[in-house]
C-alpha cells in the first residue's frame, strides 16, 4: 500500500491536513474574510461581549476580536514557517554531516546537540528577544536557532543507518563527491522523517510565538497575533472573559491540527505499519 | 562511580563557561543600553550624566573586559549589583525567590509522576479500552495547550467565577492575622492552580511515554516466563512489568527540566507568584544586566545538576548498567 492510499484511511490525518488547509486559506483571503478593519478602533464598543454584529466581541480599543484573529491567523503561519524552516535546515545539515562522516566530527556536533537540549531555551530565548527589539523576525530567527536540535538527531540517525547501504556505494563507486552522496542520494530517504519532524515544529514554534507575544515581547501591538490579543484577555479578565477563550483555542486547534497531520505522515510513512 | 561523578561535574565547569560567554554576549551586543530606560524620560538628563552611569556600571570598558570582570567576580562567589533602583547584591535577589520556584516546580514534579504513571500504566495495560482511547484524546489536547491559556481560564473559571481561589500572589491581605493552620491553607489555595498549571504541561508527554515503554516491556519474554510460572496479574504487571518499564522514564524527568524552569517565567508572570521566573521577567524587562546574567546562570547550574541526578538514578536503579 503506498503512502498516500495510507494516508486517505487515517481520518484523524485527513482532519488534520483540513485543519491546516482551511489555515491557509483563512490566512490568505484574510483581507476578504474579515468582517471589521483589525486595526478600527471603535470608543463607543469597547470590551462588547459577543452579539451579531461582533461575534468574538470587541477588545479594549473597540476592535472586532474575529477578524483580529483571523488576521492573527496569516503571523502564526508565518513564524511557523519560517522557523521551523530554519530550525529544519541547520538540524539537516548538521545531522547529515555528523551521520555521513562519523568519527571526531560527529562527536563535536553531538555534544553541542547535548549541550543546547540542557539549556532552559525559553529563558534564553526570552533574553535575546527582549534585547534585540520584539519583532517578528527576531522571533522567528531566535525560535529557529534554538530549535534544531530534534531534527539534527533524526537525521544523523537516518544517515547512519543509509551511509552503508548498497546506492550509497554504487554512487560512490561511479565517483559521486561527499556533497552529491548526501544531498542527492542519501537525504531524499531521510525526507520522510524530516517532513514529520517540521509539521511537528510547526506547532510548537506557534505555542512558543503565542507564549512571546502573550508575554509582551512578541509581535507587538497593534499588528494582532493570538497571543498578544490573550494579553488583552488577561488585563480585562474579570470583565471579557471572549478575549481569553476565543484566540487560545485557535491556537489549541492549530497545533492540534499540525500535530495531527504530522503524526499522520510519520503513520503513512512507516513501512512497519504496511500491510 | 566517584570518578564518573567528578568527571561530570568538571565536565559542567565548561559548559557552564560556554552558556555564560554566549549569554553576556548576546546580551550585551545587542542595540541599547540599560541607561537609555533610566535617562531618557529625564529631560535633565545630560550627555555628562549618562557617560557617569556607564562608568558606575562598567559599561563603558570593552565587552571582553567587561565579561572577564564578571567572571572574577563570580570566582569570589559575587553576581554582581543590580542595575535596577534597589541597586541590591543579585545574589540576595535570587536567593529570596529561588525557594519559591523551586517549591513549585518540585511540587507539579510529584503530581507529574503521580498522574501520569498510573494513566500511561492502564492505559497499556489496557490497550484499546474506552480508558485507552478517552486519555489519548486528553494526552493529545495536553500536547497542544498553550499553558498560559488554561491558566487564564483557570483564572476565569475557579477564580472569578466561582469565587473558590485566589487569582494572583501567593498571600491573602489578611494573611498575618490568620493561625498557623489557617496561613497553611491560605497558601495551599493560592498553590493550587500555578502547581496545577506547571504540572500539566509535563503530563501529557510523561503519560504517553510510560504507555509506550509499558506496552514494549509487557510483551517481553520475561512478562511470558512471570506468567507462565503462575505469578498473578497484578504481580506480572506491578512487579515485574512496572519496575522495567519506569527505568526509561527517569531521563524524560531529567530532560523535562529546562521545560518547567523557562515555563516558570510564564506562570509566576500569570499569578503574579514572586519567584525567580517573575525577577527573570521584570529585569530582562529593565535591562538589568546583572541579574538576567544570575538567573541565566542558576537555571543552567539547575538543568546540569537535574540531568546528573537524573543520570545517576537511572545508574542506581538499574543494575545492568554500571557508570565508569
Amino acid at each position: 500500500m503506498g503512502f498516500w492510499e495510507m494516508f486517505y484511511k487515517n481520518k484523524l490525518a485527513l482532519a488534520g491536513l483540513g485543519i491546516v488547509i482551511l489555515l491557509f486559506v483563512v490566512s490568505f483571503l484574510a483581507p476578504v474574510l474579515a468582517p471589521y478593519d483589525p486595526g478600527a478602533i471603535d470608543l463607543k464598543n469597547v470590551l462588547a461581549p459577543p452579539s451579531c454584529e461582533h461575534w468574538f466581541g470587541t477588545d479594549q480599543l473597540g476592535r472586532d476580536v474575529l477578524s483580529r484573529m483571523i488576521w492573527g491567523a496569516r503571523i502564526s503561519l508565518k513564524v511557523g514557517f519560517v522557523a521551523t524552516g530554519l530550525a529544519i535546515l541547520i538540524g539537516m545539515i548538521l545531522g547529515a554531516v555528523a551521520g555521513y562522516y562519523g568519527g571526531w566530527i560527529d562527536a563535536t556536533i553531538m555534544r553541542f546537540v547535548d549541550v543546547m537540549l540542557c539549556f532552559p531555551t525559553f529563558f534564553l530565548i526570552l533574553a535575546v528577544i527582549a534585547f534585540l527589539e520584539p519583532s517578528i523576525w527576531n522571533i522567528m530567527i531566535v525560535i529557529g536557532l534554538t530549535g534544531w536540535m530534534g531534527v539534527t538527531r533524526l537525521v544523523r540517525a537516518d544517515f547512519i543507518s543509509l551511509r552503508e547501504r548498497d546506492f550509497v556505494r554504487a554512487a560512490r563507486a561511479i565517483g559521486a563527491n561527499d556533497a552529491r552522496i548526501i544531498f542527492m542520494h542519501i537525504l531524499p530517504n531521510a525526507l520522510a522523517s524530516i517532513l514529520v519532524a517540521a509539521t511537528l515544529g510547526i506547532a510548537g514554534a506557534i505555542l512558543t510565538e503565542s507564549a512571546l507575544s502573550f508575554l509582551g515581547i512578541g509581535v507587538q501591538p497593534p499588528t494582532p497575533s493570538w497571543g498578544n490579543i490573550l494579553t488583552a484577555g488577561k488585563d480585562n479578565i474579570d470583565i471579557a472573559w471572549w478575549l481569553s477563550l476565543y484566540p487560545g483555542l485557535a491556537i489549541l486547534i492549530t497545533v492540534v491540527g499540525y500535530n495531527l497531520l504530522g503524526e499522520g505522515i510519520r503513520d503513512a510513512s512507516d513501512p512497519r505499519l504496511k500491510r | 562511580m566517584l570518578k564518573y561523578l567528578i568527571k561530570r561535574v568538571l565536565f559542567m565547569v565548561p559548559l557552564l563557561l560556554g552558556i555564560t560567554v554566549i549569554c553576556f554576549f548576546v546580551m550585551h551586543l545587542a542595540p541599547g543600553s540599560p541607561t537609555d530606560l533610566q535617562t531618557q524620560m529625564n529631560p535633565k538628563a545630560s550627555a555628562e550624566m549618562k557617560e557617569r552611569l556607564m562608568s558606575l556600571y562598567e559599561l563603558d570598558k570593552p565587552i571582553h573586559v567587561q565579561y572577564w570582570s564578571w567572571l572574577t567576580k563570580l570566582g569570589r562567589g559575587n553576581l554582581g549589583t543590580s542595575f535596577s533602583s534597589d541597586h541590591r547584591p543579585v545574589a540576595d535577589k535570587i536567593l529570596e525567590r529561588l525557594p519559591i520556584t523551586i517549591i513549585i516546580n518540585f511540587l507539579s514534579l510529584i503530581i507529574i509522576i503521580a498522574v501520569a504513571v498510573p494513566i500511561g500504566v492502564l492505559s497499556a495495560v489496557h490497550q484499546n479500552s474506552l480508558f485507552d482511547k478517552v486519555t489519548a484524546v486528553f494526552v493529545f489536547i495536553g500536547f497542544a495547550v498553550p499553558t498560559f491559556w488554561l491558566a487564564l481560564l483557570m483564572m476565569i473559571f475557579f477564580g472569578i467565577h466561582l469565587g473558590w481561589l485566589p487569582i494572583s500572589g501567593l498571600r491573602s491581605l489578611n494573611y498575618e492575622y490568620l493561625s498557623a493552620w489557617g496561613q497553611l491553607v491560605d497558601l495551599a489555595k493560592h498553590l493550587i492552580l500555578p502547581v496545577f498549571i506547571s504540572a500539566f504541561g509535563g503530563l501529557a508527554g510523561l503519560s504517553r511515554y510510560m504507555r509506550a515503554n509499558m506496552l514494549e516491556v509487557i510483551r517481553q519474554d520475561y512478562i511470558l516466563t512471570a506468567r507462565a510460572k503462575g505469578l498473578s496479574e497484578r504481580q506480572v504487571i506491578y512487579k515485574h512489568a512496572l519496575r522495567n518499564a519506569l527505568l526509561p522514564a527517569i531521563t524524560i524527568l531529567g530532560l523535562s527540566i529546562p521545560g518547567l524552569i523557562g515555563g516558570s517565567v510564564i506562570f509566576e508572570t500569570i499569578f503574579a507568584i514572586p519567584g525567580m521566573g517573575q525577577l527573570f521577567y521584570m529585569s530582562v524587562m529593565a535591562r538589568d544586566y546583572p541579574t538576567v546574567m544570575g538567573i541565566l546562570l542558576i537555571g543552567a547550574i539547575l538543568t546540569l545538576v537535574g540531568n546528573l541526578i537524573a543520570d545517576l538514578s537511572y545508574a542506581l536503579a538499574d543494575p545492568r548498567i554500571r557508570i565508569s
